[in-house]
């Protein structure tokens, strides 16, 4: 089976207010995808239209093939994480996961796996409850992952994690990704999908802005702009700027510098004998760019805001 | 990986198991249904434990209530003139007159208010009956005080004839023959014309019999509405007197004089004197026959359903529980959880509702089956006398009050899956089952009003424990605080299932149309 999550000209509106707006990407296998964009940009109802909760008022969305709703054991194809709250408090981790497992016809041995792979064997007979919000995300994680499903859909999935949790969280998307798994990751933070996710769908006012790669979007955003750490700003101001490159100061020991390659940059350094300890693409562009492709988004809803005062 | 499609025939069973798991992994809701059954069966005997009947008299135990040939509890007192029959044979007589007296509520404190008249009901006829003991199996054909002539056998039947009263002027003829193990009742205007009005088989009729005429002429029921609620009934003394003339017998019969019993009278307390005698006079080839009582299955005491006192608290704990198993998915967003699981919407509601009626079924069996007969048997040992039902109606009332349980469960889930919100809910089933069978049988309201609740709101189904059923040829008072449903038990039932399945169908309709 092709595990391929194909959305099509998904339309959807909640009375006045437009949620989804031609909607159409796809998540390939053995990718992690970020589908990012700002809040309200329309991310969880194309995943709650996807995964059959929401009808879209036009549109298709295709799990592997077919709608989400036609699927006979669902959490078999597809693992989902929409909100790791959704428990009952007094049901304890592991039978929340072994009705889920009877639902599909999956054995209790599958519980523990999961449990295991989630580091929460040893609070898995303790009540849902008393979880922390970190533990019920690896909760929801191993919900996701309990039908061992070949496409993977989680909504947010670094909220409250602790940074441990994060590393964690990172590596297993990748490594879920390499396995040949779609994995589809939505955040409202570029910097939380940049590391992990290979491309990206970045989303506003329920449409797609850009369908792209993380090192495409660098490359088109940050051109020749390069940090620079140093900790002889002023020499390395001279040599660049008689090179032709245009300087600014970003921060102490930090500058900016466009209009030359990164390359030509080091090249002018060295010939200069500047010291430095660091030349990179600047990552802060990345969050630039997203910021500019989701810009008019961001206003245009908060002029509706205004106006519907 | 697993990529393959499961085949869908196993799906609602998946479901069905998932929903089980899910049940029985919140503690909240197991404890829930443990403890309105204990509620039922607690509530029941201690209340039987606490209700003593005591008659009086030297040995201070209540006289045994005479059985009729179907196990029920039976009124069986008239005046009965007979002779043995052997073998097949029958009777003819003319009744040339019937009247009687009825003693009024009296007027001047202390003074007998006793007036002419037959009550409806008073009896005056021909019967063949199993010997003379209380109970015992018969069949008569009769004319009656007001619902003119009647064939009746074994006190729970009753076939009509003609109607029409008794005069001089108007004698009616009736005739009662057997052959073999069935009778034939005939009644005629003129003695010549004769009308079959019904035949009939009384349990096990022995060859031989006793067969003559009777009279009975049961108790005058007023019914008054108390001050504050409730009603006072008050059953006074009436008779009934028979003139009998034409008897003839046929067949195999002992010959000579006629004996008399007055069948089951009861005696004052000095324990020789008959209190209210029948009485018997002969004059040429007419025969005088006064008789008091009745003969017919008897409605008033307690009944084996009177230990399910506790039923409509425990029914409160089993509407809140069902109404969480839902509305607790709704309020944590656990539904789009489940139905994730379930993409088919409808199925993962029928699988819910199939586990709270099922567990809620299985919880009120026990319930029910341990309050009836534990608790029938303390109120019996305590000297209660309980009116006695076959096996098969006490399996009845068992599997009834477990299965209106189980439907009024389905229902305040259903009613959950509407309204998403527990309070409401709660509120919503309470006040449709619950309270209309309060307001009905604690007579607050009148009776017909009772009466209608009863048949249009789902407490109908609380019809399903009533184990005397109602009698049309017995006066009594047949009101919902005596224990009496407008509706038979399953019709009731049927009701409640109804508004159940209403209810489901639309909360289905609801969560397919409307974004999870």
């Amino acid at each position: 089976m092709h595990a391929t999550i194909e959305v099509h000209g998904l339309r959807k509106r909640f009375g006045q207010t437009v949620a989804l707006d031609g909607m159409s990407f796809t998540v390939s296998p053995g990718h992690v995808t970020g589908f990012v964009g700002p809040n309200g940009a329309g991310k969880s109802t194309t995943m709650r239209v996807i995964l059959g909760l929401d009808a879209a008022d036009e549109g298709t969305a295709l799990v592997g093939g077919r709608p989400y709703r036609s699927l006979r054991t669902p959490l078999t194809h597809v693992g989902a994480l929409l909100d790791a709250a959704a428990l009952q408090p007094s049901r304890t981790a592991r039978n929340h996961l072994l009705w889920l497992a009877h639902s599909q016809g999956l054995p209790a041995k599958r519980v523990d796996e999961v449990l295991e792979q989630v580091g929460l064997r040893s609070a898995a007979r303790r009540r849902a409850g008393g979880f922390s919000l970190g533990m019920r995300q690896r909760l929801g994680i191993a919900a996701a992952l309990l039908g061992d499903p070949p496409m993977l859909m989680l909504d947010e999935p670094v909220n409250g994690l602790d940074p441990e949790g994060i590393v964690w969280i990172r590596g297993l998307l990748r490594s879920l990704a390499a396995q040949g798994r779609a994995v589809l990751v939505s955040s409202h933070l570029m910097s939380e999908v940049e590391d992990t996710a290979d491309r990206l769908v970045v989303v506003g006012r329920g449409r797609v802005v850009a369908d792209t790669t993380v090192a495409e979007l660098i490359a088109a955003v940050s051109r020749d702009r390069v940090r620079l750490r140093t900790t002889a700003r002023e020499h390395a101001t001279t040599v660049l700027s008689r090179a032709g490159a245009t300087v600014a100061g970003a921060d102490r020991d930090v500058i900016t510098v466009s209009g030359l390659a990164a390359e030509r940059v080091v090249a002018a350094l060295t010939a200069g004998a500047v010291p430095f300890s660091e030349v990179a693409a600047d990552r802060a562009t990345l969050e630039e760019a997203y910021m500019e492709l989701t810009r008019n988004a961001v206003e245009f809803r908060a002029a509706d805001a205004e106006a519907g005062r | 990986m697993s990529a393959g499609t499961a085949p869908s025939r196993g799906g609602f069973r998946r479901l069905l198991r998932a929903e089980w798991t899910k049940f029985r992994t919140v503690r909240g809701w197991v404890l829930g249904l443990a403890i309105a059954p204990l509620v039922i069966v607690t509530l029941g005997l201690v209340a039987a434990s606490g209700s003593h009947t005591s008659c009086g008299g030297p040995t201070d135990v209540c006289p045994a209530t005479p059985v009729g040939p179907g196990g029920e509890a039976v009124d069986d007192r008239f005046y009965f003139v007979h002779r043995s029959l052997t073998g097949d044979g029958g009777i003819t007589a003319r009744v040339s007159s019937m009247t009687g007296h009825i003693r009024k509520p009296d007027v001047t404190q202390g003074a007998r208010n006793v007036v002419d008249g037959v009550v409806p009901w008073a009896k005056a006829g021909v019967m063949v009956k199993d010997g003379t003991r209380q109970g015992s199996a018969y069949a008569a054909t009769m004319v009656t005080g007001g619902h003119g002539v009647r064939m009746q056998y074994d006190f729970t039947q009753d076939i009509a004839g003609r109607p029409g009263g008794v005069s001089n002027g108007s004698p009616r003829w009736l005739r009662l023959t057997r052959a073999g193990d069935e009778l034939t009742g005939y009644e005629s205007a003129d003695g010549r014309h004769w009308t079959v009005v019904g035949t009939a088989r009384p349990a096990g009729l022995p060859d031989t019999v006793q067969v003559g005429f009777f009279v009975a002429s049961p108790g005058d029921l007023t019914v008054q509405q108390a001050d504050f609620g409730g009603s006072i009934q008050q059953s006074r003394f009436t008779e009934a007197i028979a003139d009998f003339d034409q008897v003839a017998v046929e067949g195999e019969t002992s010959g000579g004089a006629w004996e008399r019993d007055d069948i089951g009278v009861t005696m004052e307390p000095d324990g020789s004197t008959p209190h209210h005698p029948g009485g018997f006079a002969q004059s040429g080839d007419t025969y005088t026959v006064t008789g008091v009582g009745d003969i017919a299955p008897l409605g008033d005491g307690q009944r084996i359903e009177s230990t399910l006192s506790g039923l409509p608290a425990g029914l409160v704990g089993v509407i809140v529980v069902a109404v969480m198993f839902v509305t607790a998915e709704y309020r944590r967003g656990l539904i789009r959880t489940s139905l994730l699981a379930g993409p088919r919407r409808g199925r993962v509601l029928a699988a819910k509702a199939t586990v709270i009626g099922t567990v809620t079924f299985v919880a009120g069996s026990a319930a029910a089956g341990i309050t009836v007969v534990v608790g029938t048997r303390i109120l019996r040992s305590n000297g209660n006398p309980v009116l006695p039902v076959n096996t098969f109606t006490e399996l009845r009332v068992i599997a009834g009050v477990a299965a209106l349980a189980a439907v009024s469960a389905v229902l305040a889930f259903a009613l959950g899956a509407l309204f998403r919100n527990s309070a409401a809910a709660v509120t919503a089933a309470v006040a449709v089952i619950i309270v209309p069978h309060v307001l009905a049988t604690t007579s607050v309201l009148p009776v017909g009003a009772a009466q209608w609740l009863l048949r249009l709101t789902p407490a109908a189904g609380f019809a399903v424990q009533q184990s005397i059923p109602e009698y049309p040829h017995v006066i009594s008072y047949y009101a919902p605080s005596a224990g009496y449903y407008p509706l038979a038990p399953w019709a009731g039932l049927s009701v409640l299932c109804a508004y159940a399945a209403l209810a489901l169908g639309l909360a289905v309709v609801r969560i397919r149309r409307r974004d999870a």
